[in-house]
């Protein structure tokens, strides 16, 4: 591996990049039209425009991509998250042209990426399910025989769905025979797929997700990532590890997602999401993503270990570069996604001319952006202007320091959820580190005084 | 009969189609009513639904598919009536 397109925009994409140039590889920018002057395209030695302002026509035209990287000489692609990153014809389409995927193979994506044939692999890796059904089901006959054990409420899910998309949730077997059908149909349209299964609904679970690592021979794990403050299914707030969790669910946790990892012979980063339910303390696997992900860097500073970098060099062919014995886990870690969305108006999007932008530094406190002062926020994608990752040798410690970068962020020319997130920060739920996936958004309807309903002004 | 001319609600990006596989909300030439969603426009991910705002006949599109387009840019045009 010499020459690495990275085919993504905004902070990823310099993440990667930063990555790709401690390795001193030569590196490629991909841009749409609208990203032209971003931070990422300076950044990387050339670029190639890939198409116009819509990601649909830029970021996730598979062929124009594949094309840019031959054309610049690249003999690596790094597709990042989101976008082409999980999609295994573009995985493949990199590999037909005799390029490195930096990522699974396009086989172990379509795997993954098939929520009931995941839901298999899982189950014969010895990994827990949510109880549901064990395959697709076809008729409302056979769900109603599901619900049967599993009780109402019940999910339905899209097999093809994820990451919060094609899932409904019935209360009875009235709601059950009218839903299924429909659900079947939205699913056919969102995803070209109608396959849907079912799953029972556990309430009042906490998202808590396993970082792997495998070269195809040897599985590790990195410790978990609390994920449970969520607005609308998005993360706001991660955590390594997660507060609160029992040493012996940790290990147990820590322990399925290799084996799962190992079962599909996996390669390079990976996560393992579980559904954990503090009050029988059961874990459930929920999916596994095939990618790096957004809250990577709390597992980093927890770690000290560079998953970028590790994914380059495992995708280069070297082993991984450290066994599990290595892997320790220090003090702790928080991420807080500073989107550029206005609190005040129900978290609607900001675009605009960043006129200032100072983001926090000083010690322990690392921000990933790809935005910088009298740079664009264009409307056209994702609202992450940057990460606030903090660490702390107690979780009481990185606390203090969020509060302390947080008030250091300053912009201007864009609404931010700056003011939401310190607020955030000062939450007794938050503090105490008890909550679940509902929480935040329980919180945000709370007008009492501790509560997140007060405007920020 | 009077024209109407129906505006983007936001900056973004506009489609005529709710996935790239179904067919288009409203086609030119067709009968709507005012509530009837003839678009979306997608912005940082989010999506607002465009509707005629008037009953009518959907005369003619002006914004083309997946074009981007300001707040308050003209997206279709229909006759009142």
């Amino acid at each position: 591996m010499q020459t690495l397109l990275v085919a993504n925009r905004g902070e990823i994409a310099v993440r990667v990049l930063r990555a790709a140039r401690e390795l001193g590889l030569r590196t490629v920018a991909v841009c749409s039209e609208a990203d032209v002057g971003a931070l990422h395209v300076r950044m990387a030695d050339t670029h190639r425009v890939v198409g116009p302002a819509p990601a649909t026509r830029s970021y996730l035209d598979e062929d124009a991509v594949v094309a840019a990287a031959l054309d610049a000489g690249a003999d690596a692609v790094h597709p990042g998250y989101g976008f082409l990153s999980e999609r295994a014809s573009f995985a493949g389409k990199v590999v037909g042209a005799g390029l490195t995927f930096v990522g699974p193979s396009p086989e172990a994506i379509r795997l993954m990426g098939d929520k009931v044939l995941a839901r298999q692999t899982a189950a014969r890796a010895g990994v827990p399910t949510v109880p549901g059904s064990d395959g697709p089901v076809a008729t409302v006959e056979e769900a109603l025989e599901v619900a049967g054990s599993t009780g109402f409420p019940v999910a339905i899910k899209a097999a093809a769905g994820g990451g919060g998309r094609g899932i409904r949730v019935v209360a009875s077997a009235e709601e059950l025979r009218e839903a299924l059908p429909r659900v079947q149909g939205e699913a056919r349209s969102a995803f070209g797929n109608p396959e849907v299964y079912l799953e029972r609904l556990v309430q009042r679970a906490r998202h808590v997700e396993v970082q792997v690592f495998g070269d195809g021979e040897r599985f590790v794990h990195l410790g978990e990532r609390e994920c449970s403050l969520q607005r609308r299914r998005q993360k706001v707030v991660e955590e390594a590890g997660a507060p609160g969790l029992p040493e012996a669910v940790r290990e147990r946790m820590t322990g399925a997602a290799v084996a799962l990892a190992a079962e599909v012979g996996y390669h390079g980063a990976g996560t393992v999401e579980f559904l954990y339910d503090p009050e029988r303390a059961e874990f459930h696997f929920i999916e596994m993503n095939t990618r790096i992900q957004v809250e990577h860097p709390v597992t980093e500073m927890v770690t000290g270990r560079d998953l970028v970098r590790e994914q380059l060099t495992v995708a280069a062919g070297d082993p991984l570069s450290f066994p599990q014995e290595e892997v320790r886990v220090q003090g702790h870690a928080l991420e807080f996604r500073l989107n550029a969305e206005d609190p005040d108006t129900g978290f609607l999007p900001s675009p605009g001319t960043l006129a200032r932008l100072h983001l926090p530094g000083g010690p322990f406190v690392r921000v990933d952006s790809g935005s910088e002062q009298g740079g664009e926020v264009p409307p056209f994608y994702d609202s992450l202007l940057a990460k606030v990752v903090v660490w702390g040798d107690t979780r009481e410690t990185a606390l203090a320091r969020a509060r302390r970068a947080l008030d250091e962020v300053e912009v201007e020319g864009v609404a931010t959820t700056a003011p939401f997130l310190r607020r955030l920060a000062d939450h007794p739920g938050f503090v105490a580190g008890s909550y679940h996936t509902t929480s935040l958004e329980e919180w945000m309807t709370d007008s009492s005084e501790a509560g997140l309903a007060r405007r920020s002004a | 009969m009077p024209e109407h001319t129906v505006r983007s609600p936001l900056p973004g990006v506009f489609y005529r189609r709710p996935a790239p596989d179904q067919p288009p909300f409203a086609e030119e030439g067709a009968a709507v009513t005012a509530d009837q969603t003839i678009g979306l426009v997608e912005i940082m991910k989010q999506y607002a639904e465009v509707k005629a705002g008037a009953d009518g006949s959907l005369t003619a599109f002006v914004a083309e598919d997946q074009s981007v387009l300001g707040a308050g840019d003209a997206v279709a045009t229909v006759d009142v009536g």
